[in-house]
């Protein structure tokens, strides 16, 4: 009976493939959207991303991400330093500044200033020059994604002078790295160069990013660091949440994603409803034929059940496929640099496809489960 | 008419009566019906439109409760049975040709005659074998493997028939066979089914109002306004 109900669907290809292609179109909104809104949350996470060696970040108690913080007195480093199970602890300096470029723009971009010595900051790979090219005097190297925002098309960024706060500045590398949520310019340099860029207030530390030692864990080694030094110490992730969080909270972002997601949920169940219940209303003197001839109301069950579940899994498969053609077909471009579906997010848009299916295939069930057999000699 | 020999009794109706709301109130649409259809014979039940033919016979054949009597099919009081039972009781037993094929469109004809014997269990490439076997029997061998809307209405009646029969059940009902056909038409469709439906052990109802077929009929029971008003093996004179 199940190669019939399939059959019976497959016949119909106008309604077939209208319910192919609303579930299609639902599974490739909702994990498109969710793709997009997942990937651009992270990005208030992208300042943790593009430092990976530090295991620890210590910061003003007021700081609350690696954008809105407040710089500590530099002996702080020190009280890091001195924190046992802490292998190793490095200067970051985070701040925004102005710029002009050398046609005239003025462009707002955030200085970070890398440890001098070990270099531990730098996103971990380079696109052009190598990381040692900070050591040359009055450089900066410039994150991949800031190179379209402030040059044009097919501009060769490198050898470019800046104007930093009235400071001659370089361009001599690119970096490639996680663009941050507002695709700002960034503009990393030496620690001791950054202190010179950035206009002097009396503390100019904002982060101190600090690495455990074997055998400890970085937690207990956060908590010691806090209760030692009266600073706040975040994990990595700790401090990449923090960031997320902060984007969620201080956005209308989770609302708009969400009212997309809603749509293509609503969309999902108007399209799949309305042809799947004229899907059933062209063939309910059929299953009345059916159901006079002998077969169970289990069976029917299982019948439009088999419908369902053939419409879902290809619609799904359908829209999952296009969400990655999409992402993929669009990795190239600075805006979604770096955006990849975490598999929950399948899982999500398969929970809304199963459940579109399940209300639209209940309706229809429904109305053949209400045809008494006597109608077909009617 | 020559009737079998195997004349036992297939349904044994006793006070059947059938009641319709419409709207306020109710209408008896049948008064006490008392008869025994045999087996082996092709009985027609006959009657002006409204008389209750159509209600009658799905009450015999287990698609339509009663509102009161009794109704036994080959032993069996099927409405004493459980849905599911009486399902499957029609399934094993009563062969059905609707008015209006109900064929469905996206199955060839061999799966279409086959219908029967796939929701029995049985599989697929077996049943197709033995509904085309049948489609032959039936002179329409050769479209075996057409959809319906590839089919004459005529041919479209003969996969219906043989989806009635295919799982050779012992109860063939059929409601109004001749309506939308041409006199000569008809009778070819009559003969066929006295040719294929009539068997020993199989008992056969046709209902109808086509007075140009009635002397095909091995017993004519005469409806109306729900009563049974005559039973024999020729239509009363006054007809
Ligand atoms: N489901 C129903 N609801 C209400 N009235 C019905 C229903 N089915 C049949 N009737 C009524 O019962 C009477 C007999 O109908 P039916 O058995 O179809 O007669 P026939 O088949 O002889 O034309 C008619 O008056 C019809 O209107
Ligand atoms: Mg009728």
């Amino acid at each position: 009976m199940l190669w019939i109900a399939i059959r019976m669907l497959t016949g119909d290809a106008q309604k077939f493939y209208g319910l192919l292609f609303g579930i299609a179109f639902s599974t490739l909104l909702i994990t498109q959207q969710l793709t997009i809104y997942y990937s651009l949350i992270e990005r208030g996470a992208s300042g943790v991303y593009n430092a990976p060696e530090a295991e620890i970040w210590v910061m003003d108690q007021v700081s609350r991400t690696t954008e809105v913080n407040y710089a500590m007195p530099a002996t702080a480093l020190d009280a890091v330093r001195s924190v046992e199970g802490v292998e190793w602890a490095v200067p970051h300096l985070r701040a925004p500044a102005s710029v002009r470029t050398s046609t005239g723009d003025l462009e707002g971009v955030t200085i970070v200033g890398v440890d001098d010595a070990t270099l531990i900051g730098l996103p971990e790979r380079m696109l052009v020059a190598s990381k040692n090219i900070l050591a040359q005097p009055d450089t900066v190297v410039i994150d991949d994604t800031g190179i379209t925002n402030m040059f044009e098309d097919g501009q060769d960024p490198i050898g470019e002078r800046l104007e930093l706060n009235d400071q001659r500045a370089v361009i001599r590398g690119v970096a490639d790295s996680i663009p941050s949520f507002t695709s700002q310019v960034t503009l990393y340099t030496k620690y001791s160069q950054a202190l010179n860029y950035v206009p002097g207030s009396r503390n100019r530390l904002t982060f101190v990013l600090a690495g455990v030692s074997d055998g400890e864990q970085v937690a207990d080694i956060a908590d010691r660091i806090e209760a030692q030094t009266g600073l706040k110490a975040e994990t990595r992730d700790e401090f990449a949440q923090a960031g997320v969080q902060f984007i969620i909270e201080n956005t209308g972002i989770p609302t708009n994603f969400g009212i997309t997601v809603l749509l293509g949920f609503i969309v999902g169940v108007a399209i799949v409803g309305l042809t799947f219940s004229l899907f059933i209303r062209d063939n309910i003197k059929q299953f009345g034929a059916l159901k006079a001839i002998g077969v169970t109301n289990w069976s029917i069950v299982k019948m439009v059940a088999a419908q369902a579940a053939l419409v879902g899994s290809i619609g799904y498969a359908l829209g999952v496929v296009g969400t990655v053609l999409f992402i993929y077909g669009f990795s190239g471009v600075p805006t979604f640099k770096g955006f990849f579906i975490p598999w929950e997010i399948p899982l999500v848009s398969l929970g809304a496809v199963v459940v579109i299916l399940a209300m639209t295939g209940w309706l229809g069930l429904r109305s053949v489960m209400r045809t008494e057999p006597a109608a077909v000699f009617r | 008419m020559t009737s079998l020999d195997v004349t036992e009794t297939a349904i044994c109706a006793r006070s059947i009566t059938r009641d319709f709301k419409a709207g306020q109130s109710v209408i008896r649409v049948l008064h006490g019906i008392d008869t025994d259809i045999r087996s082996g014979e092709m009985t027609y039940v006959v009657g002006e439109s409204g008389s209750g033919k159509t209600t009658l016979i799905s009450i015999m054949c287990g698609i339509l409760w009663p509102t009161d009597g009794e109704v036994k099919v080959f032993g069996t009081d099927i409405y004493a049975l459980s849905d599911t039972q009486l399902v499957n009781f029609r399934l094993q037993n009563i062969g059905f040709i609707f008015q209006q094929y109900n064929l469905i469109p996206s199955i060839d004809a061999a799966a279409n005659a086959a219908v029967p014997l796939i929701a029995q269990g049985m599989a697929l490439e077996l049943a197709r074998a033995k509904a085309t076997e049948l489609l032959e029997k039936l002179n329409i061998g050769d479209q075996a493997n057409k959809l319906p809307n590839q089919l004459s209405g005529g041919q479209q009646q003969r996969v219906a028939i043989a989806r009635a029969l295919v799982h050779e059940p012992r109860l063939v009902v059929c409601d109004e066979p001749t309506a939308a056909l041409d006199a000569s038409s008809g009778r070819r469709v009559m003969d066929l089914l006295r040719e294929v439906a009539v068997a020993p052990g199989r008992a056969c109802i046709i209902v109808t109002h086509d007075n140009r077929i009635f002397d095909l009929a091995d017993r004519i029971l005469v409806l109306e306004d729900g009563r049974i008003t005559h039973d024999g093996t020729d239509m009363p004179d006054d007809h």
